[in-house]
């Protein structure tokens, strides 16, 4: 059984974090309806820790906790079967051709944008950043019908202003990119269970045996390491610019590295149901307390940017309880590893 | 963390939407609530916006003291590095760091300085006249 797209009503949801949100959005619409956020989340293997080395981001170190842009969307999708149009564009027209087009056949579109000139944004979160994702579901006159899944409503943007969103310069530039489900296959509740699995097994390769020290629970230790040489090599103004950025990165939307182990938790709990397997929710606990650990360190780190802390023994214990919180989701991964999920 | 223990402290975002967040109800279950931001959050945000200020300020001066061009504070004006404006401009960073020299940007033809100022969304005679 293939079903052709179908053009039916769209239906905005809200969620924790852009790309999820858009997942789990489109896939509804096209009637994947036990498709949430935690699951769109798990399945793509949306966990993840990494501080590049080498570069920095807005004067400040280059931190991830999450997987790379585009890859929840597309390993989800793969596995429930459903194929995938992706398109990037080199010129303005085009792209917006192919949008206006999309958009009379009914279909609404995934599309990534800078949040720099994204004009609904409050000014204090517009920076250089070009990996936010929303979807376009219709056009109006001059306005092209906007649901961003970071907010509680549905929003408008112009035509100049979302192509100037869409053509934003800068790392990750997004190049007019836009995606969308193109054919859905037969989804059955095996292929859900497997596609769990599939997700629970990659996350934990990903977190614990990705090589290099930087990245997955390694890379908590690498900047626990870090953290420990900032004050004394950076100055204490500096060092707290960059606690502030790890919190931003850590806190706020479209990153967020508390609320992400939150969303891991939620997962595990609906992997429980899906699997008939108490062992996993039982396991969603653990990222929960992890989820509480990270929450912890950004508030010790607040007193650092707020300049209430500016000893040398406060950035040891920022650093030990990164290294605590390194433990616990090591020992969570394991766990996971150790059930033999699919076996 | 549990439902009771959500912040609900406003910032900049709420504003515009209250945050999605995935939090523990009295049953121990999973569910979502609404925020409306955590304090802790908004300092972080307060003190890269600190930082940007400052940084905007240095620039100003650099201009006034005639050491830099007024490329070089519309850039840091603008929260752009060399990347982010040889994107929006079209001109490799190397021709960038050269324009920042005052007596460089002189020299400077009109259909230069429209892209850096459709860049920086000004006009070129704003441009060429900022003095610091």
């Amino acid at each position: 059984m293939n079903t052709e797209i179908g053009t039916e009503e769209f239906h905005h949801v809200q969620a924790a974090h852009c790309e999820n949100g858009v997942t789990t959005a489109l896939l509804r619409h096209h009637g994947l309806d036990f498709m949430t956020e935690p699951l769109a989340f798990g399945m793509g293997s949306g966990l993840f820790y990494i501080q590049i080395p080498f570069l920095t981001i807005n004067n400040g170190p280059a931190i991830s906790f999450r997987t790379m842009p585009g890859a929840i969307f597309n390993r989800t999708c793969k596995a429930l079967g459903v194929e995938v149009t992706r398109k990037k564009f080199s010129n303005q027209d085009k792209a917006q051709a192919f949008l206006d087009n999309k958009i009379k056949e009914s279909v609404p579109v995934g599309c990534q944008v800078g949040v720099f000139h994204l004009t609904y944004f409050p000014k204090e979160y517009r920076f250089h950043f070009n990996a936010h994702n929303l979807i376009i579901y219709g056009r109006e006159d001059d306005q092209y019908l906007i649901s961003d899944p970071i907010m509680e409503g549905v929003t408008t943007l112009s035509t100049q202003e979302l192509n100037r969103v869409r053509f934003a310069q800068g790392p990750l530039a997004p190049k007019g990119h836009i995606y969308f489900p193109e054919r859905i296959g037969a989804i059955n509740d095996d292929l859900i269970r497997k596609g769990i699995v599939k997700g629970i097994r990659r996350n934990v390769r990903d977190m614990t045996s990705i090589p290099g020290y930087f990245a997955g629970v390694d890379g908590i230790r690498h900047t626990s390491n870090h953290i420990r040489k900032w004050r004394d090599k950076l100055g204490l103004k500096k060092a707290s610019l960059y606690l502030g950025q790890i919190v931003r990165m850590q806190e706020e939307i479209g990153t967020g590295g508390g609320g992400f182990r939150f969303l891991y938790g939620a997962f595990l709990e609906e992997s429980a149901a899906w699997l008939q397997d108490d062992r996993l929710a039982n396991l969603s606990e653990d990222f929960t307390h992890a989820g509480d650990l990270w929450r912890a360190s950004a508030i010790k780190m607040a007193g650092v940017y707020k300049g209430r802390l500016t000893e040398q023994k406060d950035f040891e214990e920022i650093a030990d309880m990164l290294l605590n919180i390194r433990s616990v989701e090591k020992e969570a991964f394991q766990k996971l590893s150790k059930l033999n999920l699919g076996k | 963390m549990k439902k009771e223990d959500l912040p609900q402290e406003p910032g900049a975002l709420s504003r515009l939407t209250r945050e999605l967040c995935y939090v523990k109800n009295e049953e121990g279950k999973y569910e979502t609530a609404l925020s409306q931001g955590w304090d802790v959050k908004k300092e972080a945000l307060d003190s890269a916006w600190d930082n940007v200020n400052d940084r905007v300020e240095e620039a100003r001066r650099a201009v006034a003291n005639g050491e830099k061009s007024p490329v070089y504070y519309f850039m840091e004006l603008r929260l752009m590095d060399l990347t982010v404006l040889s994107g929006y401009t079209g001109f490799f960073t190397f021709f960038i760091k050269r324009h920042l020299k005052p007596s460089v940007f002189k020299g400077l033809s009109d259909r230069k300085l429209e892209k850096y100022a459709g860049a920086f969304d000004i006009s070129v005679d704003e441009l060429k006249n900022f003095k610091g």
